[in-house]
This record gives C-alpha cells, sequence and structure tokens, in this order.
C-alpha cells in the first residue's frame, strides 16, 4: 500500500513523515511518499493533507500546483480512497475560510473555519483566553470510529491553532474539545478525516491515531 | 481541559548538550538525542534546546542535532540561540524544529518577527523575552544572556512583538536565571495579563512551588526549567503530580 503526504510548500513534512514510518512498524508493506505529482498521488491508495499557517496561504499553496485539486478531488471524491487532513489540511476540507480574507476551501464537509472566540463565556483553565490554542488537551470523542481503538476517551493530544471548523451537520464531528467553547477536533465523513490536532506531535497516542489510519479500511 | 505545559530546557553548544541531565546512566550525557528521548518518555509537554554555539561550523551541527532529535521524539521542539534570519528559521523547520525561539534579531529589527510570522505562521514564532527589573516598576529588555542593555521596556515590548505575529513569548527573568529563588511573579503577570498569546514563563525554577506560582500567580500557560530536572532533583512526573494536587490541569 502507497501512502501520500502532499507537499504544497507547507509545514513541517520531516516530521509527519517519520512518524508514519514510526507508526506503520507493525505493518507490513506500506510505502510513504512525499509528493504533489498527480501521478504520485493517483497510485496512491491513502491521501494525507497537513498545513500549517493560514487557511488562505494553505489554499494559496494548494492552487499554485497546476491539476493538484483536481487530482485530489478524482482520488478523494471520485474514488473514494481514505483521506487525513491534518491542522490546516482538516480546515481545508470545509466550505470557506475566514482567516485573513473569506477564501474557499475544498469543501468537502459542510462548514466554515472561525476564529476562536477569546471572550466566550465557557471559560476553561487557570490562565486567561490565550489565542493560539496551544498545548495538550482532552479530546472528547463522540463515536466510535476505527480511527479511536485504542484510544481511551480523553486523551491527550496536541494542539496549535487559532482558528476552528464550525461543521453544517453535527453527524460530521467525531470529537469536540474544550478551549473556552466546545471546538471540533476530528471531522469525518465516509472515506475522509481530518483532526485539528497534530497527531505526528502527540507521543504514543498520536501514533496509534496514525497507525490507525495506516489501518484504516472505510 | 487545555493542560499546563511543561518544557525542559537543554543547553547545546557545538552539537552536545552542555546543561542537561547529568544524574541517570545515560550512555552519553552529551548527547541530546539521549536526553531528547529520556525527556520523552518521561512525560515532558514540549522539548525546548537552547542553542549557545558561537562558531557556525558549530551552528551547522545544530541541524543534524535537531533533525535526529524529530525522526525520534514525537513531541514539540522549539530550538532558540543565534536564529539572525529567515534563512536559519527556514533551514531548522525543515530540520524538524516546530516552533523557532527569536531574542536579538528580534531587538536588532523588530520587524523581522513580522516577515517571519508571515512566511511560516506564528504558530512557530516564539520571541524570547529576557527582562531585567532597572527600577520598581520598570523591567527593560538585555541581550546577550543580560550583558547587554537596550533601554526597551519590557511589557510594551512583549505586546509589540505579539502584535507583529509572535505566537509565543517566552519570558526569561534575567535577575533571576540561574538563582533556584522563583519566577519574577510579578514580571510574569504583568507580561501574561499584557499579551493575548501564552507566556512561557522561565527563568529562576528551583522547585514545583515555584512552578505552581508561575501558574497560579504569574498567569502563565508553560513553564521552562533547566537545572531542577538535569540534576535530578525532581521528575517531570512529581512536578506534574504536586501541581496536579494543587488543582493544576497537567497531563499525567
Amino acid at each position: 500500500m502507497q501512502v501520500v503526504i502532499i507537499d504544497f510548500g507547507s509545514g513541517n513534512l520531516k516530521s509527519l513523515y517519520t512518524s508514519l514510518e514510526r507508526a506503520k512498524k507493525d505493518l507490513n508493506n506500506i510505502n510513504i511518499i512525499v509528493s504533489n505529482n498527480s501521478i504520485d498521488i493517483k497510485n496512491s491508495d491513502k491521501v494525507i493533507l497537513p498545513g500549517v499557517g493560514t487557511y488562505s496561504d494553505c489554499k494559496k499553496g494548494l492552487e499554485s500546483i497546476t491539476g493538484l485539486i483536481e487530482t485530489l478531488e478524482e482520488v478523494v471524491i471520485g474514488k473514494r480512497r481514505p483521506f487525513l487532513g491534518i491542522c490546516v489540511g482538516m480546515q481545508l476540507m470545509s466550505t470557506f475560510g475566514l482567516e485573513n480574507s473569506k477564501t474557499q476551501g475544498l469543501g468537502w464537509i459542510p462548514g466554515k473555519v472561525v476564529p476562536i472566540d477569546p471572550s466566550s463565556k465557557v471559560a476553561t483553565g487557570l490562565t486567561k483566553p490565550k489565542i493560539p490554542h496551544m498545548g495538550w488537551n482532552e479530546v472528547n470523542l463522540n463515536s466510535s470510529h476505527d480511527i479511536f481503538n485504542g484510544i481511551s476517551k480523553n486523551s491527550y493530544f496536541y494542539f496549535v491553532h487559532s482558528f476552528h471548523f464550525i461543521c453544517d451537520l453535527k453527524d460530521n464531528i467525531l470529537a469536540t474539545v474544550d478551549y473556552h467553547q466546545s471546538l471540533v477536533s476530528v471531522v469525518g465523513k465516509e472515506n475522509m478525516l481530518g483532526t485539528q490536532f497534530h497527531p505526528e506531535k502527540s507521543q504514543l497516542l498520536g501514533l496509534k491515531f496514525l497507525s490507525n489510519f495506516l489501518k484504516w479500511n472505510p | 481541559m487545555l493542560t499546563i505545559r511543561i518544557i525542559p530546557c537543554l543547553d547545546v553548544k557545538n552539537g552536545r548538550v552542555v546543561k542537561g541531565i547529568n544524574f541517570i546512566d545515560l550512555k552519553d550525557a552529551g548527547d541530546p538525542l539521549e536526553q531528547a528521548k529520556f525527556y520523552d518518555k518521561s512525560g515532558a509537554d514540549e522539548l525546548c534546546f537552547l542553542d549557545i554555539t558561537a562558531s557556525n561550523e558549530g551552528r551547522e551541527i545544530l541541524f543534524d542535532v535537531v533533525s535526529k532529535t524529530a525522526e525520534n521524539c514525537f513531541m514539540p521542539l522549539t530550538v532558540g540561540g543565534g536564529v539572525r534570519n529567515i534563512e536559519d528559521i527556514r533551514k531548522l523547520l525543515l530540520s524538524g524544529a516546530d516552533k523557532v525561539s527569536i531574542n536579538t534579531a528580534a531587538v536588532d529589527n523588530p520587524l523581522f518577527v513580522k516577515q517571519a510570522a508571515e512566511k511560516f505562521g506564528s504558530q512557530c514564532i516564539v520571541v524570547a523575552v529576557d527582562p531585567k527589573k532597572v527600577s520598581a516598576n520598570r523591567y527593560e529588555i538585555f541581550t546577550h544572556g543580560g550583558r547587554n542593555p537596550t533601554g526597551i521596556e519590557a511589557i510594551q515590548w512583549a505586546k509589540q512583538m505579539a502584535s507583529y505575529g509572535a505566537g509565543e513569548i517566552l519570558l526569561t527573568s534575567m535577575d533571576r536565571d540561574g538563582t533556584n529563588d522563583g519566577y519574577d511573579i510579578n514580571l510574569t503577570r504583568a507580561v501574561s495579563d499584557s499579551v493575548p498569546v501564552p507566556v512561557v514563563a522561565s527563568g529562576g525554577v528551583g522547585g514545583p512551588s515555584h512552578m505552581l506560582e508561575g501558574i497560579l500567580e504569574g498567569h502563565a500557560s508553560a513553564v521552562l526549567a533547566a537545572s531542577i530536572f538535569h540534576f535530578g532533583k525532581y521528575t517531570i512526573s512529581e512536578v506534574k503530580e504536586y501541581l496536579r494536587d494543587a488543582g493544576v490541569p497537567v497531563r499525567l
């Protein structure tokens, strides 16, 4: 099986690559590649879209590679191959985002990406509300999706983000996280998954999550 | 609930750890990777490398150190010390650092922070702020480990850096650094309450009670320490248990 990490000039692909290499240790015949080449992507069985920085820059990055979005749509929507978006890669699955300016997303999971409201009432933690939401936070699982196999309720994952995904459909919310308000932390729909947290930075549980993705057969 | 981060900091010179754990049976206590693995296993929430190398040759080794660490530790890694330009940041991020801490270069050219945040995103730009108390209610920024005064007022500076896109402030009291007397709480609170971004308290920790003060009274989002961990005075989990028992959310 081949898994492609989409390289569109965003983020630290190296840590994602090495953590996938580690996560696949007990699995057979998995080849991880980093590419933005449409043939590589079409030849891959699973697709991972990372992303750090801003929504608009990441979208521009995707658009700057000729045919990349079309290829992703063909493979993920057309051929329904398993897909994982991470951080801004997950946010890009939305209809649109409001970071910097209103930017159209991939439109795969209906909803919008908006700033975390620092003044919202449901304050948790000891500090005053800080943006970005940065650090280890408990993920509240809303579903028994295969991606959570071996991950107990209220496990900690590493987050760093200032914007969050508001899903139009409750069914697409697989997990949330509490930070002054309830935020979506994992989205899912059919063959697609997205995480607001960084599994590649979340130590053993993060590796478990990635290993579950490698094993996942939607 | 978001937990308070406990961050051990290692001083690295010419690719070797000069201030790190020296109480357990590490095969090579000077090897940053061994130290990083130890802290990874011990439940540290992030790791910080402070590069104190002076020479350019020595700095090249740092990229290799960061790269080996990132391949083996799946936790956030901040690297600081001697970051002068966009290319330095790019190389550190490509090597596997998650965040890069900028200090003197920000003082020399505050707009550098803005450029860096625009280029790489605020989430990976930390500004290290090193104040010293100069009078009853005034703190000023010093560079070069507290030797060089700049005349810049610390709280305004931290606010400016956050507005330029720093995603985090690493605040080290030059008066307390190395004393084991505890963080400068007034300074920590003044900065934490003035900036919208997380503040990491640093400088002066002698034990977990200082960390508790830094969090409850200083309003820090994370606490950094070096010597109390390196000399085995406390383990990460002892610190976390202490904080948990005092009602602070920690990841155990």
